[in-house]
């Protein structure tokens, strides 16, 4: 009984002191895992949201889908008209009321194993962060059937689709796996060779693709935050007035 | 609790203001909600135009299509029954198709943009059966005048065959021509308006 | 026959209704002529809040269930479908994921009023002993909306919810087939637990809220000083001194209230309304999967302290049921505060030193354990749900000792300012 009691009370204090330890480093944000570069896509810029709809057109939809967003919308969103969209952006499909499908499932199943994800709500699964920092951490591993194996997705089974825009890079030989590293410009990773776009280039077509995705993965979230700075002003006059109402009739109460 | 120092005008004004304030802000919360009712972007697809190919069509024949649920009808009609138009006018209620049931682009006579191929919903103006082609005529049990036409099975309402009702039967209005267009001599494009030059 | 006139002397259309239904009656008794204290304090909003939550949810639910399709094949896709394709879909989805979660939020602060100001002792027992029973069935009511989207969070919450019943010794295994009308959550759970959502319990809350409000009115309501209003009542009208008829005080304070809220609530339904992966989690943008668990499995950020508990608690004797009892236990414990309670004096304001430590203590320590419920577990996340596992239980089951053996204030006669 009295051991019981002693251990009750050693417990009782550790636990005190790593609670707050806990806490802090917890709040702190220290989050286990592959190190993601920070990115904050941004789909109320248009200009971009339409260049990563182009290029997510010509790279990705042929194998990828976004099976819950219609064509009209996009082009209602993005200010694209029928004609243009029509001919740059449909290519599975003439129907405008459409959804963004692929056009054979089944054959990508067989080359990559598996069948490529639907992307319409990737960015809001894994977050845009993950979205940005995959699409920069492509690199040359002899071990993997395609030869290219990925940080953030270890063993993926998508191959380097982009690798004529970047190039190809290894994993940079003095960086101890998992090391905190300063990631801006791809640092963990040693070029091998060019690509047709600069690295900074490559960022910024990344950049374009991952505000597409979050635009994909919500289309009504720019309208949705328009109209709540229009609510948000109309409670606050609805606030100014009821509390001059309840100072007014409160008067009564002594 | 006592009222005295009360100013009533304010207390007044403001509870008018709030209450004006606070019923233009349950209607705005009252708008989503009906909106949402309104035909979705899915529906809206489904809704889309329909694309009808009326090269195989052969004179005298219909073909049904489906837009928005519904039928539509095209007929292909022979100069014979064209001339039939004319020989029933006296009995029509509205032979000149003054009530708007057709695009406001369809002026022609017959009630079609090319006056071969009639283009109307297969839906009867009474309460929403689908009419049955009776091209055949004589038909003494439908009219002592049929020259062929459209005969509702639910009441026995009879339209020409450019869809325009018989005087003295249920269905009160012509059957409604849907938005069409041509695209090309041979594809309808049901449910678009003609491009305007 | 003759029909006997209303006593409120009310004619014309009025008249007619108050002559055969209690229309000026329930007004009078239940607004303009129900007497609240004059003294109510910011933590007094949280009733009226919890109401406004409740219609709002039951308004933007009879929307969603509209274009909603239960079905484990229908789920997902519906939810999205709702999320683009129906007009305003999305601001109503989110104003009824939004209100799941402000509804704790209100709820878990009102509950803190009530033990602040001793609002469950005599002779309102049953107005708390009804609105833990409100709190019981809004969990059950949120695990299953919970449920609905069927993505892989909710599929996997359902499996480890459901999966505590199978604790249960012999008919553990079979129970949760029954339960589950499967071998694993399916179609046939999805479809139940969307009818239990959308009728079953609505009707009970709804008719628990009104037993709640029914029991306040019957024998009025508490006070930051815990106060009896209804002693000093002015001899001529019989109406309490420091009363105030709720209507139009309290209405238009509460509008005050409610303004505030909205623009909170608001906030997060425009702005965030993720709310930082806590009101929507990530893993739920995904659909359900029966393979693949994800890294990272929590409840619903509102069950977070139960769910600390029920990890916290080792499995004994060869069974996991423990766990299970003292997360049951956590809740159904609530129910016996009012005779937890033997202190002379309601109000916090007048209790001894050791109480307001003890609530001090409580109110920290549920923060605390809500928290460490959501974090992956560990050996120190165990440890810290175990010690605030205990502080929990101590709150209460303490309860009798230090309420009753500690120095009290004087409570005054009357309210004060």
């Amino acid at each position: 009984m009295n051991l019981l009691m002693n251990q009750t009370l050693t417990r009782l204090a550790r636990a005190a002191v790593v609670a707050a330890g806990a806490l802090v480093a917890n709040l702190a944000g220290a989050n286990a895992g592959a190190e993601l570069l920070h990115f904050s896509a941004d789909s109320g810029n248009t200009a971009s949201v339409q260049r990563g709809a182009r290029n997510f057109m010509a790279y990705c939809s042929g194998c990828h889908s976004l099976k819950y967003l219609r064509y009209n919308r996009l082009g209602e969103d993005l200010g694209i008209p029928d004609d243009v969209l029509k001919k740059n952006l449909m290519f599975t499909s003439d129907k405008l009321g459409d959804q963004i499908k692929v056009a054979m499932p089944a054959a990508s199943e067989q080359w990559f194993g598996r069948v490529p994800p639907d992307l319409s709500l990737e960015t809001r699964a894994r977050g845009a962060n993950w979205v940005y920092t995959y699409l920069l951490s492509f690199y040359l591993d002899e071990s993997r059937p395609l030869g290219v194996n990925n940080t953030v997705l270890a063993g993926a089974s998508m191959p380097h689709v982009l690798w004529e825009l970047q190039g190809w890079q290894k994993k940079a030989e003095h960086k101890a796996e998992g090391e905190h590293g300063d990631h801006h410009g791809g640092s963990a990773f040693e070029k091998v060779t060019d690509g047709s776009l600069k690295p900074a280039e490559y960022e910024a077509f990344v950049a374009d693709l991952v505000n597409f995705l979050d635009y994909a993965s919500e289309p009504g979230k720019q309208a949705r935050i328009a109209l709540g700075l229009k609510v948000m002003l109309y409670l606050f006059g609805l606030l100014v007035l009821t509390y001059l109402l309840k100072k007014e009739f409160w008067r009564d109460v002594h | 609790m006592s009222n005295e120092g009360v100013d009533g005008n304010r207390r007044r004004f403001l509870t008018a203001a709030t209450s004006v304030f606070g019923a233009a802000g349950a209607a705005a919360v009252a708008w989503p909600f009906l909106a949402s009712l309104k035909p979705s972007a899915r529906a809206r697809a489904l809704g889309a135009p329909v694309i009808a190919d009326i090269s195989t069509l052969e004179p005298g024949m219909r073909a049904t299509y489906l837009w928005r649920g519904q039928p539509i009808w095209i007929v292909r009609r022979t100069p014979e029954m064209l001339a039939s138009l004319e020989k029933v006018a006296g009995q029509l209620v509205d032979p000149d198709s003054t009530t708007p049931q057709q695009p406001a682009y369809i002026t022609d006579k017959s009630r079609a943009l090319k006056p071969e191929f009639m283009v109307m919903k297969g839906v009867c103006t009474h309460l929403g059966c689908s009419p049955i082609l009776r091209a055949d005529h004589p038909a003494p049990e439908i009219d002592t005048n049929w020259q062929g036409g459209f005969f509702c099975p639910c009441h026995g309402s009879k339209f020409d065959l450019a869809g325009r009702v018989y005087k003295g039967v249920p269905a009160p209005t012509n059957i409604v021509v849907p938005p069409h267009r041509y695209d090309g001599d041979t594809v309808v494009v049901i449910g678009e308006d003609p491009k305007t030059a | 026959m003759a029909i006997t006139p209303n006593p409120y002397k009310t004619t014309g259309a009025l008249g007619w209704i108050d002559d055969r239904f209690p229309l000026t009656k329930m007004w009078k008794e239940h607004l303009s002529e129900y007497y609240a204290p004059k003294n109510f304090n910011f933590w007094y909003f949280f009733g009226s809040l919890a109401l406004l939550v409740l219609v709002n949810q039951l308004l933007t639910g009879i929307f969603l269930t509209m274009h909603y399709k239960p079905g484990a094949e229908t789920a997902f896709d519906s939810v999205e479908y709702i999320m683009r394709d129906v007009p305003w879909g999305n601001v109503i989805r989110y104003m009824h994921s939004t209100g799941a979660s402000a509804f704790f939020v209100v709820v878990f602060l009102h509950m803190f009023r009530g033990l602040m100001y001793g609002s469950y002792q005599k002779p309102r027992e049953l107005i708390w002993v009804f609105g833990a029973l409100i709190f019981l069935v809004l969990m059950a009511e949120a695990f299953c909306g919970y449920v609905l989207p069927w993505g892989n969070m909710s599929y996997w919450g359902a499996a480890v919810i459901i999966n505590l019943f199978g604790t249960i010794p012999f008919i553990g295994p079979d129970l949760v087939v029954w339960i589950q009308g499967d071998f694993v959550p399916s179609d046939a759970t999805l479809n139940r637990l969307f009818s239990i959502h959308v009728i079953a319990l609505p009707f009970v809350l709804v008719g628990l809220v009104v037993a709640h409000i029914l029991a306040l009115h019957e024998v009025g309501s508490n006070n930051p000083d815990g106060v009896e209003i209804k002693k000093n009542k002015d001899p001529a009208t019989g109406i309490p001194k420091d009363g105030i008829p709720f209507h139009p005080y309290y209405t238009v304070k509460d509008m005050v209230g409610v303004a505030g809220f909205l623009i909170l609530f608001c906030a997060v339904i425009f702005f965030m309304p993720d709310g930082g992966g806590y009101f929507l989690e990530a893993p739920n943008f995904t659909p359900a999967s029966q393979t693949n668990t994800p890294e990272h499995i929590t409840p619903a950020w509102y069950f977070g302290t139960y769910y600390a508990m029920l990890r916290a608690t080792p499995s004994f004797a060869g069974t996991q049921i423990w766990g299970v009892i003292v997360m049951g236990a956590a809740v159904v414990i609530l129910f016996f505060v009012p005779w937890l309670d033997k202190s002379k004096v309601k109000s916090i304001r007048y209790k001894g030193m050791l109480s307001k430590v003890a609530l001090a203590v409580f109110a920290v320590n549920f923060v605390i354990l809500n928290y460490y419920g959501l974090q992956p577990p560990s050996a120190t996340v165990q440890l810290i749900s175990q010690v605030g596992t205990i502080i929990y239980f101590a709150f209460f089951l303490l309860m009798p000792w230090y309420s009753a053996n500690e120095k009290t204030k004087p409570v005054p006669d009357r309210v004060t300012e």
